[in-house]
């Protein structure tokens, strides 16, 4: 008996194979070219994850330099306060080593944003001072180190 | 905190009784998700009402043969859009399909999508057509003339063999679309089923439930289009053909209330940590949907009714009311079914202790309106294909 190949069928199957070249030929223009690089997903995501500038440092960059500065305030209640609560991010800093890069907190407002007296926060665990009575117009580093305030400057 | 953040916030607590997590405040998926399954499911059940006729050579349906096709075809190609709508960044949607991973069952489903789409009722129409639209091809002129053609790909052999060969092709395609509409609703109720953080979800039944509650929208869905259409060509409406009809839907009702039941039963006689919950659920925040919507107008009522229907021969007109409301009940509970599925199943807390609350907007891409437009676009599509394909200007059988 002859082979019979029905019309419709080879008409079919050349209709199914444009189908799946154009699928492929497109897939092979959409997939982005770093897919796959280091697993299932695209290898490019990982630099634009990277990409925001850092601003913080964290505190072990900030003792790569000045672990004398640690060494005083691991002494009082100030031991867990990290050194960018009060300075501010610091990589630039870390980058430039140099002084007008780091924020130097200074005035009263400032150690008020913690010390103010609140009748909502507890004694036991944060000193508190009345603000308008407490040597008026005196910066408070005048008398504390501001590493160790917990110490009054003789 | 700032005075507008307080105000939020009281917002917030309005929306949850007793104690959520914070992420289960908003539902993240709306409306469009509960159209999603809802017009698969009629993809499938009208597809395997169309078989019925050509499998198990149910001749009395013939009627209704092309007309099921079409209605599957036209809600197939709107069924993926709810979904790609509600993405928030619809214009990624295509990027599951061309990395898909084995993993992912979404992506995995774009591929079932696409084999049943273009290897089942595509091919399916197509053999079943193509005598038509080569006789379509040479009678008409000007454009149409010209789209026939393009719709035969070319192939204008109209000799006793090549049709014997259409017949014989689109009746292995149909032996092979049954399983494909099973897979292909089987799979939507997966997605649920699978996720094994909800207890309302997570049951192996799901997909079962999801396929049997398919067929019996997708049944009701040919019963009212083909009456609709009858209505409009002025002809009249086959009492034997909605009998038929009405019958497998009876029984797929009673299978598919079975099966809805005995998921329950289960639940209720496991009664596990989850139960305490879900039984508030369903007494409070599902009360109207799953046991007056679902239950009473989707289920009991169409139940009384088609059991009636089986053995009342009397009034045709009352006959043929019935089935036209009975059909649309169906509707209503299948609609339900999925409403209680999606939205209930985000309704509770994952800790078993508290409520949040849901809402449906009217308007922009997570409301009413563009639901409803996503569920009035298959009929436009329809009518088109009907009017393209028209079922009764087909060239005869030949036997």
């Amino acid at each position: 008996m002859k082979f019979y190949l029905p019309p419709q069928i080879s008409r079919l199957a050349i209709a199914f194979a444009v189908f799946i070249t154009l699928f492929l030929v497109a897939r092979h223009f959409l997939v982005p070219e770093t897919f796959g690089q280091y697993g299932h997903y695209r290898g490019a995501s990982l630099d634009d994850n990277a990409m925001p500038v850092i601003h913080f440092s964290g505190q072990q960059a900030c003792l790569d330099c000045h672990q004398d500065i640690e060494d005083l305030k691991l002494q009082g209640p100030h031991k867990g306060i990290h050194c960018e609560t009060c300075h501010g991010p610091g990589q630039a800093h870390v980058v430039s080593g140099e002084a007008k890069d780091i924020f130097k907190p200074s005035g009263r407002e400032f150690c008020g944003n913690c010390h103010s007296s609140n009748a909502a926060k507890k004694k036991e665990t944060i000193h508190q001072v009345n603000m308008s009575t407490k040597n008026p117009g005196k910066n408070c580093t005048e008398c504390h180190n501001p590493h160790q305030p917990w110490k009054v400057k003789k | 905190m700032e005075p507008q953040h307080y105000k939020d916030l009281y917002d917030i607590l309005a929306h949850a009784q007793g104690y959520i997590f914070p992420n289960e405040i908003d539902l993240q998926w709306g409306i469009l998700i509960v159209v999603y399954p809802f017009i698969t499911g009629l993809v499938a059940g009208a597809f395997i009402l169309a078989s019925l006729e050509r499998v198990f050579k149910v001749t009395i349906l013939k009627a209704t043969y092309q007309i099921a096709l079409l209605t599957a075809l036209s809600f197939l190609l709107v069924a993926t859009l709810p979904l790609i709508s509600h993405l928030s960044q619809p214009q990624r949607a295509y990027e599951i399909m061309i990395t898909p991973h084995s993993s992912s069952a979404m992506a995995i489903f774009g591929f079932v999508y696409l084999w049943y789409l273009m290897v089942v009722l595509l091919l399916e129409i197509w053999f079943d057509y193509r005598h038509s639209m080569v006789l379509w091809s040479q009678e008409k002129k000007g454009v149409m003339k010209w789209v026939y053609k393009i719709l035969c790909l070319g192939v204008t052999d109209i000799s006793p063999r090549t049709l014997s060969w259409d017949k014989k092709l689109g009746y292995i395609i149909t032996i092979i679309g049954i399983p494909s509409a099973f897979i292909l609703h089987g799979y939507v109720g997966f997605i649920f089923g699978s996720i094994k953080a909800n207890p309302w979800w997570s049951t192996p039944l799901m997909p079962i439930i999801f396929l049997f509650s398919a067929m019996v929208s997708g049944i009701s869905l040919v019963l009212l289009v083909y009456m609709v259409i009858s209505r409009i060509r002025k002809i009249a409406i086959d009492l034997s053909v909605l009998d038929s009809i009405g019958k497998y839907l009876f029984f797929v009702l009673i299978l598919d209330f079975t099966l809805e039941g005995l998921d329950q039963i289960h639940r209720i006689y496991e009664a596990n940590e989850s139960f305490e919950i879900l039984k508030l659920l369903v007494s409070g925040k599902l009360y109207l949907t799953l046991f007056v919507s679902q239950g009473l107008i989707g289920t009991i009522i169409p139940l009384i009714t088609l059991a009636f229907l089986q053995f009342y021969r009397g009034r045709i007109k009352l006959r043929k009311t019935l089935y036209f409301i009975v059909g649309m009940l169906v509707l209503v509970g299948v609609y339900s079914m999925r409403w209680n599925v999606v939205i209930g199943g985000q309704l509770f807390s994952k800790s078993f202790s508290g409520f949040t609350s849901f809402k449906v907007g009217l308007i922009g891409l997570d409301g009413t309106l563009m639901a409803a437009f996503w569920l009035i676009l298959p009929f436009g599509i329809l009518a088109f294909l009907l009017w393209l394909l028209p079922p009764w200007k087909m060239a005869p059988e030949e036997d």
